[in-house]
């Protein structure tokens, strides 16, 4: 997986403006699969829109993505199916907090099996009454079904991250750390293609931000593909195998850690790296 | 001076031997048919109109919407509950062709109307006090914004404004005090025809205070349990 050369995603002259405020300016890169891209830069510098333009949690001013075939930047285009193969890491956590752990987990893998199913079942019938071309495809599943192996799958995860013991807590219940593992996990439930990370530890307390990396740096190791906006500079040298670095709505430097962080090309890359490391 | 004595035989003998007690218990089973009724209904609208109000205005058809929610919710605060049932038994229903219908059925639909124009601004509020952050997390595992608004939104949103949505249901109550103006009989009705028997009102109308006060006394204390119960994922 990791070696592996397709590209993942295409962002091609990406613009994002609120009003006057350009904060995105003609971003043109490519994210393979099994990368792990860094994304770094001052305060301000777009680096959280950028991210959250990727899976259009944003809408895109102009420019085009393609992922998994088509430009989500189109607004035609079905956001929410791309979206269940593009997880996303929120600063803070976003957990549903009307939802207990486990059902938090479970959430998105039954919704888009039951919608899939009753799908399923509505193109049979219109098959069957010769509305639509094509076999009927027989129902292997049935809601139950679908919620039962949602569960195993959100126990495992659970299980994975030393949770499994508040799979029935609530959010509001956990420290920091917790909820932020568990919001990983909820990602992975949807079995990504990519997970983009917003920031995730700036909220946390200090002594947290280990676990939650912890976690990450395991996602990394097995392939994950993912793209993350962090002020962690040691874990994007250690775990990034590419820095993009950002100012002023433009990627200024883009190279892997070793040649970023021992030798900065660009005066501002060289300006930052002075204040943070 | 006052005959109390009196006053209160005369209105157990209206109430218990001549059978009133009766057309007191239909009244306060309507007065409660009408204010439950009228509060779902009240609930679905409010909730819907909530909806396309918090709703991005980028395109045609939820500004179209928009009007027209403000519209009807305009139309409901901007007259009283009164003229809203004449208007409806004398003026709407004989219009769309319906005669001889039942009051109480007339007034559980101005009821629920009515207080959907109240209930979505409370709602709206309840929607827009929910951190957006709900709505995100929602969206970026692949769910739609109805499905997000539905399973994650408004059941917080609920939670939120439990005790303003409570306030609502106890004003409903009282103010099914009217209905006997379509001749529906609610609990006002049932006691003045006690003192109409009598000509003895003071009696009826303290006892009618009475149930009033208990009823919501009772409402109170089930909404309390009710935010209880809701609060656990707070904990």
């Amino acid at each position: 997986m990791t070696d592996n050369n397709e590209n993942l995603i295409e962002v091609t002259d990406l613009c994002k403006s609120f009003g006057d405020n350009h904060v995105l300016k003609n971003i043109t890169t490519t994210i393979k699969k099994g990368e792990k891209v860094v994304v770094i830069g001052p305060s301000g510098s777009g680096k959280s829109t950028f991210l959250r333009c990727l899976n259009c949690m944003e809408d895109p001013t102009s420019g085009s993505i393609i992922f998994g075939g088509e430009n989500i930047a189109d607004p035609k285009v079905n956001i929410n199916i791309h979206r269940q193969k593009m997880g996303m890491v929120f600063q803070h956590f976003n957990l549903f907090n009307n939802k207990t752990v486990i059902e938090n987990i479970m959430m998105a893998p039954v919704y888009v099996g039951k919608k899939n199913l009753k799908k399923q079942k509505r193109d049979n019938l219109l098959k069957k009454l010769h509305l639509k071309k094509g076999e009927a495809v027989p129902v292997t599943t049935t809601p139950d079904e679908i919620k039962k192996q949602a569960k195993e799958k959100a126990i495992e995860l659970l299980k994975r991250i030393g949770l499994e013991e508040k799979a029935d807590a609530y959010p509001s219940s956990l420290s920091g750390g917790q909820k932020q593992r568990v919001a990983i996990v909820r990602s992975l439930a949807m079995d990504p293609d990519v997970i983009l990370f917003d920031e995730p530890t700036s909220a946390l307390d200090p002594e947290m931000v280990g676990e939650v990396l912890e976690l990450m740096k395991e996602l990394a190791d097995q392939g994950m593909t993912m793209v993350v906006v962090t002020h962690e500079m040691g874990f994007a040298r250690e775990v990034g195998t590419r820095i993009m670095f950002m100012d002023e709505g433009r990627f200024v430097e883009q190279a892997t850690p070793e040649e970023f962080f021992s030798n900065p090309k660009s005066p501002r890359a060289v300006e930052f790296l002075s204040k943070v490391l | 001076m006052l005959d109390f004595d009196v006053k209160i035989a005369k209105f157990l003998e209206q109430f218990i031997d001549k059978g009133a007690y009766a057309s007191v218990l239909e009244g306060l089973q309507n007065t409660m048919i009408i204010a439950v009724a009228g509060l779902v209904i009240g609930i679905f609208i409010g909730t819907v109109i909530a909806v396309v109000r918090v709703l991005p205005k980028y395109r045609l058809l939820p500004r179209l919407l928009d009007g027209i929610c403000s519209l009807y919710v305009g139309l409901f605060r901007g007259t009283p509950i009164v003229v809203q049932l004449l208007v409806f038994y004398y003026v709407v229903l004989p219009l769309l062709g319906f005669n001889r219908v039942d009051s109480v059925s007339v007034a559980i639909i101005v009821f629920g109307m009515n207080s959907g124009a109240y209930i979505s601004e409370i709602m709206r509020s309840g929607i827009l006090s929910v951190d957006i952050g709900q709505m995100e997390g929602g969206r970026s595992v692949g769910m739609s914004y109805g499905a997000t608004m539905i399973k994650i939104v408004i059941p917080q949103a609920i939670k939120n404004i439990l005790p303003t949505l409570g306030n609502e249901f106890i004003a409903l109550v009282k103010e099914t005090s009217v209905v006997s103006f379509v001749g529906a009989t609610d609990l006002y009705k049932a006691f003045r025809s006690i003192g109409s028997r009598t000509y003895e009102y003071m009696v009826p109308y303290l006892v009618m205070a009475v149930i009033y006060i208990v009823i919501v006394m009772v409402i109170t204390v089930l909404i309390k349990l009710m935010e209880r119960r809701l609060r656990k994922s707070d904990r």
